[in-house]
């Protein structure tokens, strides 16, 4: 396979179909990157036995801080002492994770929740950054797909020579385009 | 006083108007008489600096003065105000900055001004859109945010005082850095527009616009971390970074400022993308007023945000003026755009910058699209929604990890095309380095399957090994090429070698800064806290740490009232650290304030906060947490400084050796 890669194979001395072979032999590559993009942006965290923690986590403190509730530290906070033992309470009862955002909710306003909801409108806040990346990746690909697919230019029948600062331009040139 | 600082701020205005309209007839004129008015152009835009920076020192001095008859002095400063945070008072309000950020631009423009024999029409036609710039922020001050406006009635003994958050040493230094960051994107914005507009010949321009992006992108890189580190050190939540808009702000032309560092490599090797670099340009300084706009127009809810103010509208509107004219001048010239060169495969270099810029162009359109889904929810279902940390984190770390895999595989790829042995040269060690790593973590207890920011944690170790590995692999295998031609030690050659390419290796550097601070992000999945209220003698423990409270106090000085507790740290049995988390109250503002103690080091810090005193007991509760790998973020950010250092450094002269021209013989027996 590796001989294949390096152009010493059947291919060789045919460019495209070289290419093209190479192409496909990333493709499985890109696949597999792609299945791995598709499961980092699906995961999420899960973990009921910390449930007070992580729920905590998914709230602010409704006290105007703008901090996380589990995370308000502000010095003589009215609300998160009531919210924390408020959510211990319902955690303790055995209330389902969305009874009791709900419950949050009801009594503090949606801006208790420290992210939107996947429901209604709010779906679009979590929709579009995946879309931008997906259209930004089908984007980039037609753009590389275009840029490769442009003609070549065809070679003159003789070479010309070239001499004095013609000759220095193409030196600067081939030496900034292969300096890596 | 304040009638030196108002007339001042009027001259300067003055300067700038001449500076715009004078250098603009130059430019449009080529008449005789044209070289003369521009040089008094020049000259007007380095007197708008000497003005400007006589309305700062004016503010600065009635700071000092205490002269409360200033209003603007009377809400950020008092009497027993310590002497760095009167200076610091030019930038702590609304007013005093947007003097700042008018000085910073004319110091900006000072220098630009200063240097114009590099090329006299490109330098001309940049600083006529300084100018511009400058007179937009000279208006506002003049007219909307005057930072020298009177109190009215009887002057007021004592003033209101600095907001006790921003009494902090870093706070001197946070805010002149990230706004050198933010108005420094003013010179590659008019480098890159004056290109465009007299559309320039070659790739000058593109040399003169990376070097000021990178000053002023190494500028905000310190301004950012200033900002986290300031936050982690005085918010006392156990976090350095809390998704709030205006970290937000900064974040955004960090982020497309970085993409233009990379895909500007393009268009100097290549000669591709210059459209699309012009864009992105244009569109990080646009980012800077837009976080400018969203500090102090009160559109959005945040920690730190100035007071709400109608002065929103004025940036609303001087971003429009913005677009309108980049999208007539590109539509006008787009022609001189044209691409040089074709993608010869997608196994490039320059296919690598492509996924580079969407990444984090992607990574910027989502902080851009969380920070205003409120505004956006409030418009649409009349209800605003919070879009918190959860949110950014779960959209942003996988962007980050594939950044961070494009950091280990894009710089070794060729330009042009890669060949598959050059990858498996490239890539075998590190590839297997890192998932050693990987396999090593798991053994030492990181379960990756039982919780998402495991998972996480392990990507990015393992991928911050893989990008250290290549760094380290292109520093050692070109330092021994040159270790074998000149018999110097690899560590010197590895000098030399970065002497040759400054900005190749400077960007590995940089690289390398960027995988020890997510190294340092990485940490956050294990952090641990814990609260408990503390008498005399009573222990906590957390992680390796038992907490023992050896005493509580309070004091008092003139600025503010304090109350303390003295906590003995035991690590093994055995006293290791004596730390004292701190509450003040501060008398002028009537705010409290948490003064956190951490024991730093490299393994994680043991971060007190000192939470409030129980009514009942009168002792103090104390919040402990126990956050890994910390101190690696800041490292980070000193090895990107060195990096962006060694990037801008010149390269060492390479002698080119001149092979001696072919002599052609005469041909044998040729007469």
């Amino acid at each position: 396979m590796l001989r294949h890669f390096a152009g010493v194979g059947p291919d060789r001395g045919n460019p495209e179909r070289s290419e093209r072979a190479m192409q496909s032999r990333f493709r499985p590559a890109f696949k597999i990157a792609l299945l791995l993009t598709v499961t980092l942006l699906l995961m999420g965290a899960g973990d009921e036995s910390a449930r007070f923690n992580e729920l905590g986590h998914r709230m602010m403190c409704a006290c105007g801080c703008n901090q996380i509730l589990l995370e308000c530290n502000h010095v003589g906070c009215s609300y998160s002492d009531r919210m924390r033992a408020e959510l211990m309470t319902a955690v303790d009862r055995g209330d389902s994770d969305d009874l009791t955002l709900q419950g949050f909710v009801q009594k503090y306003g949606p801006t208790v929740l420290a992210a939107p909801t996947k429901a209604g409108f709010n779906r679009v806040a979590w929709i579009m950054p995946y879309a931008a990346l997906i259209l930004g990746i089908g984007l980039v690909s037609f753009i590389v797909r275009a840029w490769r697919n442009r003609p070549l230019l065809r070679p003159a029948d003789a070479p010309v020579p070239v001499h004095g600062a013609e000759l220095e331009h193409f030196r600067e040139q081939a030496q900034k385009e292969t300096e890596v | 006083m304040s009638q030196i600082g108002s007339f001042a701020l009027l001259l300067a205005l003055a300067l700038s108007g001449y500076c715009f309209l004078a250098g603009l007839m130059a430019l449009v004129r080529d008449g005789p008489g044209s070289a003369r008015l521009a040089e008094t152009a020049r000259r007007a835009g380095i007197a708008t600096f000497a003005v400007v920076f006589l309305a700062a020192v004016v503010l600065v001095v009635a700071a000092f003065q205490n002269d409360f008859s200033i209003a603007y002095i009377f809400h950020h400063s008092n009497r027993d105000l310590p002497a760095p945070y009167k200076f610091a008072t030019l930038w702590s309000g609304q007013e005093g900055s947007l003097l700042f950020w008018s000085l910073l631009l004319a110091a900006y423009g000072l220098v630009l001004r200063l240097r114009y024999k590099t090329d006299t029409r490109l330098f001309a036609y940049a600083s006529v859109i300084i100018a511009a710039v400058q007179i937009f922020f000279l208006l506002l001050l003049n007219f909307a945010a005057h930072p020298f406006a009177v109190m009215q009635g009887s002057l007021p003994a004592d003033g209101n005082g600095l907001n006790p958050l921003l009494q902090y040493p870093e706070m001197v230094i946070h805010p002149p850095m990230l706004y050198l960051g933010y108005v420094g994107f003013t010179v590659p914005f008019a480098f890159a527009l004056a290109a465009l507009i007299m559309r320039y010949p070659g790739e000058k321009w593109i040399h003169i616009t990376r070097r000021w992006t990178m000053v002023t992108w190494g500028f905000l890189t310190c301004g950012v971390f200033l900002g986290a580190h300031w936050a982690y050190s005085v918010l006392g939540w156990g976090g350095y970074w809390g998704w709030d808009p205006v970290e937000n702000a900064s974040l955004m032309p960090w982020l497309t400022g970085t993409a233009f560092l990379h895909s500007v490599m393009m268009q100097e090797k290549r000669g591709m993308l210059k459209t699309w670099n012009m864009w992105l340009i244009f569109s990080t300084f646009m980012l800077s007023i837009f976080g400018t706009f969203l500090t102090r127009s009160g559109v959005v809810s945040s920690v730190h945000a100035f007071a709400q103010s109608s002065i929103g509208d004025w940036f609303v509107g001087f971003l429009a003026l913005i677009f309108a004219t980049c999208v007539y001048f590109y539509v006008k010239n787009r022609s001189h755009l044209r691409s040089e060169h074709k993608l010869e495969s997608l196994v490039s270099r320059e296919s690598s910058f492509l996924f580079n810029n969407l990444l984090l162009l992607v990574a910027c359109f989502t902080v851009l699209w969380g920070t205003l889904f409120p505004v956006l929810s409030e418009w649409v279902q009349g209800t605003k929604v919070t879009v918190g940390p959860p949110f950014f984190n779960r959209v942003n770390i996988p962007v980050a990890l594939l950044l961070l895999l494009l950091t280990a595989v894009g710089p070794l790829l060729a330009w042009r095309k890669t060949s598959v042995e050059s990858l498996k040269r490239n890539f075998l060690w590190p590839t297997i380095g890192a998932l050693g790593t990987g396999v090593l973590l798991v053994v030492l207890g990181i379960r990756p399957w039982n919780d998402a920011s495991y998972f996480y944690s392990l990507m990015t170790i393992m991928l911050s090994v893989l990008v250290a590995l290549t760094v380290i692999s292109e520093f050692v295998r070109g330092g021994r090429v040159i270790a074998r031609h000149t018999g110097q030690n690899l560590f010197a050659s590895m000098v030399q070698l970065a002497h040759r390419n400054t900005r190749r290796y400077g960007g590995y550097i940089v690289h390398f800064g960027v995988i020890v601070i997510m190294i340092g992000f990485a940490g956050s999945a294990f952090n641990q806290d814990k609260e408990k209220e503390m008498g005399f003698g009573d222990k906590m423990t957390i992680g390796p740490y038992t907490l023992v409270c050896q005493s509580y106090t309070q004091d008092d000085n003139p600025n503010y009232g304090s109350e303390w507790a003295v906590m003995n740290v035991f690590k093994g049995g055995k006293q290791i650290a004596t730390l004292n988390p701190e509450r003040r109250f501060y008398k002028a503002s009537q705010q409290t304030s948490t003064i956190v103690a951490n024991r730093s080091t490299p393994l994680e810090d043991l971060y007190l906060v000192y939470e409030g005193q129980n009514q009942d007991t009168g002792r103090p509760i104390i919040k402990a947490h126990l956050n890994p790998l910390v101190m690696w973020i800041w490292v980070g950010v000193w090895i990107i400084i060195a990096g962006t250092v060694v990037a801008m450094i010149p390269n060492a002269v390479t002698v080119r050796v001149v092979a001696p021209a072919r002599i052609h013989a005469a041909p044998v027996g040729a007469d």
